[in-house]
């Protein structure tokens, strides 16, 4: 019995990896590039609903929507101005420029809103419900939900709207595309705003939990080993890394005793480098393909 | 405009290209070694922090401006330099005795390191030198016999050449002497056919491979040098730290060292040392910007990752090679005088390179 508790938390959590990991996946299957400011746009998501909800004491859900759309709107242009610039330099540049765009919202969410730790109010916080002897707090439940929700708008906005497609082909072939008279660059910069926007939605789902503090950008680092472990690339792939990084940090904390002192907080990265040394494909790659010497 | 006439072709290798350079690097060696004479204890510790800054930024640029792979984790081998000296002198080593040591055994980490993970390229490569670098920190923390865990490790200060490293004269010339001598390392690496397989790996692996290039292997040994010379540069950190804390050797140096090749100017070793200075003054940078901006802005501890942030973005953006680039952007200027075009240095237009097969 505490083994699938151990498993519901750990599936919440992942599921925040899974949401960060997504949003790697998006943007790199579309440009190639990598975005290192992905936990801080994720960082930046929750101060905003801490604004919204917390300061300016919104409705929820208003404010949930509103922040999504905020933050959606600022990837689009952070696309649209700064990243496309570089598009064609060598992957270290995309590092080192997203890498910086990191610290700068960082810096501009410590300077904005301070160094404390805030919360906000939501509807799921401090309630819980038993099922079985099973105890599952309505934060958890509404992050399962939540990533539920979107995954399946996303599933279906892929699919069958003509933007999604438009998205797909220019990801698989961006000169084809362009041929076909999709506005790749204008798509790209779209990928961005989705991307921005699901790591806003984790943002605000993850708030009830760590609290809204400039701490919470790590996150993203930690979501890489969800989308490495996934195969860079894949949609599901990236939640079900997420989901499997979740379990296993909940794991390595509860059976620290038996492994080594310290475990969980580097499971992730243990998890990472494993994954990039025994198959760096991951699993569910497409083609892909993690080039080998 | 300066027309060297070349007779053999052992002259394109030679480390001074003609007699102007070998006028203006000595006469700069002098006046390094002039400085104690005019500076004061306090600017002598701050140009000896920015020598070890130097050598820790030719190993980085070994490994990123010349072999191409980025590293996002290298304060690790800052650390285990700075870790195996400390731990070396407090078990008696001698000085002398210690470096050679601290460098093979950081040779020996970068190898270790190197050879299952360069199997990746781009990017994640830097996501697996992320990742190791974190690892690397938590066991700095973890490892107490060690490193002294959380409570910090004090470095032994021992007597070298009958002189104390507490004296800051001292100290400055035995960073200076290192300095000197890495470069002139890095330097004899990068014309030997290692240096060269190296640059081939970086502007084309296909290239190089088909030149012969072992990818595999000149990737790893990229790694470990690099990892030497970051060690040596933490050898003398602990000296001039004094006290290890695991906290130091964290995700932040290691992206300071990244700051310190883009803003000195990728694929230069000038670039290191001009990087150095650059990051070096950093902190007195950001001081002089608080003074100036309103108090509410300017007691922000935000303000430092801001400028960081924003510095890394300008220089990617507008100046990808950096100070050293500008430089010779500038001294071209004025030999080409009055006929210089900038379309000399215009950006081309490129397309997206893929990864994809």
């Amino acid at each position: 019995m505490q083994l699938i508790q151990l498993i519901i938390d750990g599936v919440a959590s992942g599921c925040i990896y899974g949401l960060v990991a997504l949003g790697f996946v998006l943007i790199y299957k579309a440009t190639e590039t990598i975005n290192f400011a992905q936990g801080d746009i994720l960082m930046l998501g929750a101060f905003v609903a801490y604004s919204l909800i917390g300061i300016l004491g919104m409705d929820y859900l208003t404010g949930f929507a509103l922040t999504v759309l905020i933050i959606a709107v600022f990837g689009f242009f952070l696309d649209a101005v700064v990243v496309r610039q570089i598009i064609g330099q060598p992957a270290f540049a995309t590092v080192m420029l997203t890498i910086g765009l990191g610290f700068i919202f960082r810096g501009f969410a410590s300077i904005y809103w301070g160094t404390d730790i805030f919360s906000f109010s939501t509807p799921f916080s401090g309630k819980i419900t038993e099922f079985n002897g099973l105890i599952i707090s309505y934060v958890n439940l509404s992050i399962i939900i939540g990533t539920a929700i979107l995954m399946s708008a996303l599933y279906f906005f892929f699919t069958f709207s003509k933007i999604g497609v438009a998205m797909r082909a220019s990801s698989e072939n961006q000169l084809a595309a362009y041929y076909m008279g999709i506005p790749v660059k204008f798509i790209f910069s779209l990928i961005w705003s989705i991307s921005a926007g699901v790591a806003a939605v984790a943002g605000v789902l993850l708030a009830p939990i760590t609290l809204v503090d400039t701490s919470i950008s790590l996150i993203g680092l930690k979501a890489f080993a969800a989308a490495v472990l996934g195969g860079f690339g894949s949609i599901p792939g990236a939640i079900v890394g997420g989901i499997i990084i979740g379990i296993v940090e909940q794991l390595c904390g509860t059976y620290e005793n038996y492994l080594f002192e310290g475990v969980r907080e580097i499971s992730a990265y243990l998890v990472l480098i494993l994954t990039l040394i025994i198959y760096p494909r991951g699993l569910f790659s497409d083609k892909a393909e993690v080039k080998k010497v | 405009m300066r027309f060297i006439f070349k007779t053999k072709y052992s002259q394109d290798i030679n480390i001074a290209k003609h007699n102007g350079d070998r006028f203006w690097y000595s006469l700069l060696i002098l006046i390094m070694v002039a400085l104690p004479l005019v500076l004061d204890d306090f600017y002598l510790g701050e140009i000896s922090y920015i020598c070890i800054l130097s050598i820790a930024g030719i190993g980085l640029m070994i490994l990123s401006g010349y072999t191409g792979l980025a590293s996002l984790g290298h304060a690790a081998f800052l650390g285990v330099g700075a870790y195996t000296h400390a731990f070396l002198l407090t078990n008696g080593i001698p000085f002398y005795a210690s470096i050679p040591i601290v460098i093979v055994v950081s040779f020996l980490v970068g190898a270790a390191i190197g050879i299952p993970i360069l199997r990746l390229t781009g990017m994640y490569l830097a996501i697996a030198t992320l990742a190791l670098g974190f690892i690397a920190e938590h066991v700095f923390i973890k490892w107490e016999h060690f490193t002294g865990g959380n409570r910090g490790l004090p470095v032994p200060q021992p007597e070298f050449l009958g002189m104390s490293f507490y004296d800051s004269v001292f100290f400055y010339y035995v960073c200076l002497v290192f300095l000197i001598a890495a470069m002139f390392a890095a330097i004899n690496i990068l014309r030997s056919p290692t240096g060269r397989a190296f640059v081939a790996i970086r502007d084309s692996e296909i290239a190089a491979q088909s030149l012969g290039v072992n990818l595999g292997l000149y990737k790893a040994l990229s790694f470990a040098i690099s990892g030497a010379f970051t060690g040596l540069a933490g050898a003398l950190l602990a000296h001039y730290i004094g006290y290890l804390a695991p906290d130091i050797f964290n995700i932040f140096l290691s992206l300071t060292l990244l700051l310190l090749i883009v803003v000195g100017g990728m694929g230069s070793l000038h670039g290191t040392v001009f990087g150095a200075i650059f990051v070096g003054f950093l902190p007195q940078l950001i001081a002089i910007c608080r003074d100036y901006l309103p108090s509410s802005i300017g007691s922000q501890p935000g303000l430092e990752p801001m400028l960081f942030g924003l510095i890394l973005v300008f220089f990617i953006l507008y100046e990808p090679l950096g100070i050293y680039g500008r430089w010779m952007k500038i001294k071209l200027f004025f030999e080409l005088f009055p006929t210089y075009k900038r379309q000399t240095f215009k950006k081309q237009k490129v397309f997206t390179k893929s990864d994809r097969v």
